[in-house]
Parts: structure tokens; sequence; C-alpha cells
């Protein structure tokens, strides 16, 4: 049986919104007076659930109430929206800093590696970096010494490691200060978000190195991270942080599911941004655009090969014929990388019309932004709102559908393809 | 860190009892350092006082000169205008020893004083991220500061050595000199202590980082560096000796000229601040540092 190393117990953190300072010092004196008296602190009560889209009260519980426990060994995904509480669970574990109530209690030592590369100093060589960096994150000097060479050889600087890190380019930073990260030796091991850093080589070999700690060396690991894919190769257990509180925890792919349903909840504005109307309505409008997944819910995520829905409200002002619609779908680097258009001729009188298009999802996994025109046969194009919507093309797919199974993405588009093995004749 | 790893042995005859080796807990009591877990991080320290040395000089043609620079150009200004200007005595002692002693001396406390105030502030960004025993950077603060004193008091040797074999001015070397550790101790440890109290206040409340640089420099006027305390008016002779400050650095001076005041009584006075001020600073410095990220 495995042991509990961490044991996490009704942990809550408060923190005040606003602007922090103003009146600091009246509100300071009621506190210390409420518990010199021995009463609860009378601005915390006001905490509430934190819903950052509703106005509330000036303090907010960024987690509450936490209970979980994590054995030796395991490596915990922690997913979650933005805001939801994820990197305050860290820090309070990291003691950056200390919670409101509650406790968490740990064996072994814990290394935390927020960000990489704290403490960088510019002025200073790689080497002096190394050390600097290396005793910040909690490693003795002759532990530093003896793994510098394992260090740079693993940044791949060693013919920069006498020059101030102000010179190197930012990837070779970037390398050295994970490759300090990277050579920690501590039992338990938390992570957040820092290997979206980097290069897709440099992004793979972090990765790789942090399944070596986890799995050939059996150290406990917490992670966070945005990317799916790196949660579902890594982990073996993850929790799903909602409003500050863990909603579900257990097997990475039910966890995952759960999180990629709470944004098919969401309902997303389906206005259109004035700002991205490139070409105004001649004679029709696009008053709005809905996105809608499989189980008709409005979203802007889809799984991998899941049809993606699109519902056009236009606002027809002059009678028009002979109209076609076309759909773009750009890559992060702006390029178009797929294109749809509507057959046949299109006419309209005055008033307003909802357009149905079902599309294809042929992507792999990624963001991808849309344009939206309407044209005339003659070429000329009554109305173009252009990257007005992004999608996001997830690396899960349906149940009956094979998931994206690698951690690199070559290109945009995933084409069907037939493989068969032919025996030699 | 030399933390031990878990203690199965312990479990297998007392199942009942839990070792832990970490407990995060809201609020911990309020004077409680934790020694060993700052001597754990001796090497950071170094490092960060190797760290400080090594940025100051960089891409600097004079490198470590400036250390003598800094205080002569000083010494020879106070010079120009508090003896030649203003012609303020200094009771019998060369006037260029007398104000180096005193700015030597001053620049420390003042140095030490106001970089540490800023320890929060400064490296907040360090804070967010990792967390290490939090006394450690003021006290390499201080440390390489009291380098720097070290460098500093060579330079004033060399200058009382000039004065003292080589024109045979009406100076004599006191007993004193040999309190001159428990001197230097007395001054780092109440620059120390102010620095971290003012460090853990002004994270909160901003103001107070105007009013201290602005502060000190007061002070230093409330401190006999650029005069002796016996020009002091006697009506305001009390707020001078009020100053802790003002004991040890009369002292530094009594023990290398022979001139000035030394009492034990003010001396002890001296200590006796520097302790409450050490412990108070301490207090603060506690309660702040674990939950200082969120006001930042």
């Amino acid at each position: 049986m495995s042991e509990i190393v961490i044991q996490i117990e009704n942990l809550s953190k408060l923190y005040r919104l606003g602007e922090v300072g103003t009146g600091t010092l009246s509100h300071d004196l009621h506190r210390w007076w409420a518990r010199v008296r021995g009463k609860e602190d009378p601005f915390a009560r006001l905490g509430e659930e934190n819903r950052r889209d509703i106005k509330g009260g000036d303090w907010v519980w960024a987690l509450k109430d936490i209970n979980y426990n994590i054995n030796q060994g395991d490596v915990v995904g922690i997913v979650g929206k933005n805001g939801a509480g994820k990197s305050t669970l860290l820090k309070l574990l990291s003691r950056v800093t200390a919670p409101t109530t509650g406790s968490v209690k740990v064996k072994g030592r814990i290394a935390s590696l927020l960000e990489v590369g704290t403490g960088f100093h510019p002025e200073l060589t790689g080497r002096e970096n190394i050390f600097l960096n290396g005793a910040i994150l909690g490693m003795s000097r002759a532990e530093i010494k003896r793994k510098m060479n394992e260090i740079v050889d693993f940044a791949g600087i060693e013919r920069y490691v006498d020059t101030p890190v102000k010179r190197y380019s930012s990837g070779m930073y970037v390398r050295l200060a994970f490759a300090v990260a990277a050579s920690l030796e501590s039992e338990i091991l938390v992570v957040d978000e820092v290997l979206a850093v980097g290069d897709q080589e440099f992004q793979n070999k972090c990765l790789g190195k942090m399944k070596d700690v986890s799995s050939k060396e059996g150290r406990t690991v917490l992670f966070v991270s945005h990317n799916l894919a790196s949660i579902k190769s890594l982990c073996t257990t993850a929790v799903l942080v909602k409003n500050g509180t863990i909603t579900l925890s257990g097997q990475v792919q039910d966890v995952i599911k759960s999180y990629l349903s709470e944004f098919n909840t969401d309902q997303e504005s389906d206005a259109i941004d004035d700002s991205s109307r490139v070409i105004k309505g001649k004679g029709a409008e696009i008053t709005r655009v809905a996105l809608f997944n499989q189980q008709s819910l409005s979203t802007r995520k889809f799984l991998f090969k899941e049809k993606i829905k699109f519902v056009i409200g236009l606002n027809v002002r002059v009678q028009v014929t002979n109209v076609f619609f076309d759909l773009t779908f750009l890559n992060h680097f702006g390029d178009p990388v797929a294109y749809s258009f509507s057959s046949g001729n299109y006419s309209f009188n005055e008033g307003s019309q909802v357009i149905e298009v079902l599309v294809d999802n042929h992507f792999l996994p990624g963001d991808y932004m849309i344009s939206l025109g309407i044209h005339k046969n003659t070429g000329e194009t009554l109305e173009y709102i252009q990257a007005f919507k992004k999608i996001t093309v997830s690396s899960t797919a349906n149940e009956n559908t094979i998931d994206y199974p690698f951690e690199w993405i070559h290109g945009s588009i995933n084409l069907d393809s037939l493989w068969s093995i032919q025996s030699k004749i | 860190m030399a933390i031990p790893l878990t203690n199965t042995f312990d479990e297998k005859i007392n199942p009942g009892i839990e070792k832990w080796d970490l407990v995060i807990k809201p609020r911990t009591g309020g004077l409680s350092i934790n020694i060993g877990e700052i001597l754990q991080s001796k090497d950071l320290l170094f490092i960060f006082v190797k760290r400080d040395f090594v940025a100051f000089y960089k891409q600097t043609i004079l490198g470590p000169i400036w250390f003598f620079i800094q205080p002569l150009l000083t010494t020879l200004m106070y010079l120009l205008i508090f003896g030649k200007m203003a012609k303020l005595s200094t009771d019998g002692v060369p006037p260029l020893l007398f104000y180096l002693a005193g700015v030597t001396c001053w620049s420390y406390c003042s140095d030490s004083l106001i970089k540490t105030s800023d320890t929060f502030i400064l490296n907040a960004n360090i804070f967010g991220k990792v967390y290490f025993p939090r006394l450690v950077l003021p006290l390499s603060v201080v440390l390489s500061n009291l380098i720097k004193f070290g460098i500093q008091l060579i330079l004033f040797l060399l200058v009382w050595a000039y004065y003292y074999f080589y024109k045979k001015d009406d100076i004599h070397i006191t007993w004193i000199i040999l309190l001159l550790p428990v001197l230097i101790l007395l001054l780092s440890l109440l620059s120390f202590g102010l620095g971290i109290l003012f460090s853990a206040l002004t994270t909160k409340y901003r103001d107070l980082r105007f009013l201290l640089s602005f502060g000190v420099q007061l002070l230093m006027f409330a401190t006999p560096v650029v005069y002796p305390l016996s020009m002091a008016p006697k009506k305001y002779q009390w707020m001078i000796v009020a100053n802790p400050f003002t004991a040890i650095i009369e002292a530094f001076r009594y023990a290398f000229t022979g001139s000035g005041n030394f009492s034990w009584m003010s001396l002890g006075y001296s200590a006796a601040a520097t302790l409450v001020i050490l412990i108070l600073g301490t207090l603060v410095f506690n309660k702040v540092e674990r939950t200082f990220m969120d006001t930042v």
C-alpha cells in the first residue's frame, strides 16, 4: 500500500478584491479590534464563492475547504479554468503564501517550479546563475557542483556557460533555467504550466524529463497544465478545480471529460465585434453567429473530429440575389488553412434570415480563427467579418472515435486515409 | 538541505503517531524563528552575498575600488561643507579622520537599513515563486554591507595610521577599541532590526518607503556623524542621546581618537534599544512574511 505524502485538510484561502491599499489602515484596525475581542474577522465573513462573473463583495475565497490526499508516487494533474484556484493551490503547497484556514501536512522535501529561472540575475554568468537559481530552489552548493555538468549538458549551452545570461537568446535562457529545475532531487515536485515555454523540441524534452522523474524515479508530482494531452500522458490521477473547490478527482480520462463539458455549458456571446467587420453590410448584415457541438450545446471547444454547426443570423435591408457564403479557417499564425463555401445562388428578401452550416471537423488539435463572408456571384463582397471567432479543437475525441494520440502536432488538417498492408508479390 | 525522509521505522512501531516533515498552517507563533532552517540555507545566504558583490562591479572599470571612492568623496564633501564652510568643531580631531569615521559607520547603517527595508518589494518576484526562509535575504543584505564596511574600515585605518604614526596628531587610542567587534555587531543588529521592521511595514503601507529614505537623511543629522555630541545644543541633546545610533558611533570615534563621549550607560541603552527593535522587527517580519504576497 502506498503511503500518503501530502494530506490537505479544509484548506481555504481568502483573497481581497479591488484596490488593496485604500482604507487598509482602518480595515486593519477593525480586524485587529475584532481579534482582540476574540471575534471573527469582520471582513472574512463577507467572503463568498469565487464566481468571477458575478459582482459581489470585496472578499473572495480563491480556495474553499479543499480536502485531498496524495499518495507516494502519484502524478496528479490539476485542471480547471483560468482563475479556478489551481495556481493558488500550488502557491499554498509551495509555501509562497499562507492559507487562511486549514492545513497541509507533507512528508519529504517539496520543490516547487512555479516559474523557470526564478532569481536569475542578468549580469551573472550562466555558471553563477546555476548556483544562484539552484540555491534558491533549495539545492546545496555541493549538490549543484555535482550536477553542474549534467545541467550544462541538458541545457546545451556549454559554450556560453561563462557568459552573462543577458547575452543569451531567450531560448537558451529558458533551457538553462529548466535544466537547473530538472536536476532537483526533491521527493515532491510541484510544477505550474512551466512547460509552456520554449520550442516544440524543448517542450518534448521537458515532458520526457517529467516522465522520467515520475515513472522511473517514483517521485510524487503535482502538475498544472492547460495542455490536456500532456496531462493525459503524464498523470496517473487528476483533479478538477472549479470556483475554488475540487469538484472531481480520480481517473484522468473522467476528469478531462468533465473539464471539457464545463466549457460546453458556457453561454458564449454570439454577438460580433464591430472591429472585425472588414467590409460592412452592403445590403445584408450578419447579426450573430453561434457555434454548436454535436450535443447542440453552444460552445467554442470541440472534440477531435466533432462536427461544428454554425448558426448565422442575417439581417437583409435591401433584397439581394445570387449570393454565396464562405467560411475561412485560419491557424494561429493567421494563415488560412481550410476553406468552405456554400453551393447555389441564394436570394433573400428584406428581413431576418437564419442560415445553418454543418462543417466536418478535419482539424488537428489547436486553435483556429474563423472568417465569414457574403459575396455576390459577380465577385463583389457584401460583408466580410475577419477572424471574429476562435475555436479550440482538443485532442480528446468522442467515445466512439480515437483520440489524437500524439504530443506534437504537425500541421492543421487531419486527412482521412486508408492504410493497408499489401503482401509482397 | 537535509530534511529527513519519511520515517517509516517510527510508524511501524507506533502506527498511531503521524510523522510529518512539514505542516503548513495559517499562522505561526510570533517570535519563532526557525534557526535550523536558516542554517540549512547558509549556501543560499552566501550566494546572495556573492551575487550582490559580483553584480555591483560588473562592467565597471574601477570595480571594487568604488568601495573606497564612495566614502572618500563623501568625506571630502563633508569636510568642505561642514568643516570649511560651516566651521563645525571636530573636538580637536583632524577633520578628515573625524568625518571619515562618521561616514564609514553611517553609510554602513543607512545602506543596510534602506536596502533591507526594500526586501519584500524588490524581491516580490522571487518570493512569489519559491519558498526559502525569508530572513535569508535581509541577512544577506546586511552581510554584504558588512563586508563593504570591512573594506572601508581598512581605508579608515590607513588614514588613522597616517595621523597617528606619521603626523603624530593629538589623537590617542583607548582600550575601548577592544569593544570594536561589539560596536560593529550592535550597528549591524540595529540596522537589521530597523530594516526588517520597515520592510514588513512597507509592503502594506508604501508611504513608509518615501518616509524612510527621507527619515534616514534626517536621522543622520540626529546622530553625531558630522558634528561631535559635545557640540549639540543642550536643549536638543536629549533627542540625540535618545537615538540608539549615537552612543555606538561616539564610542567608535572615542575608541580610535580618545575624544568624544563614552559611557557604559549610553552604550547599554543602545544595546537595550537594539534588542527591543530586533524583537519587534522579528515579530512584525514573521507576521508579514507568510502572507505578504497577497498585499505587496
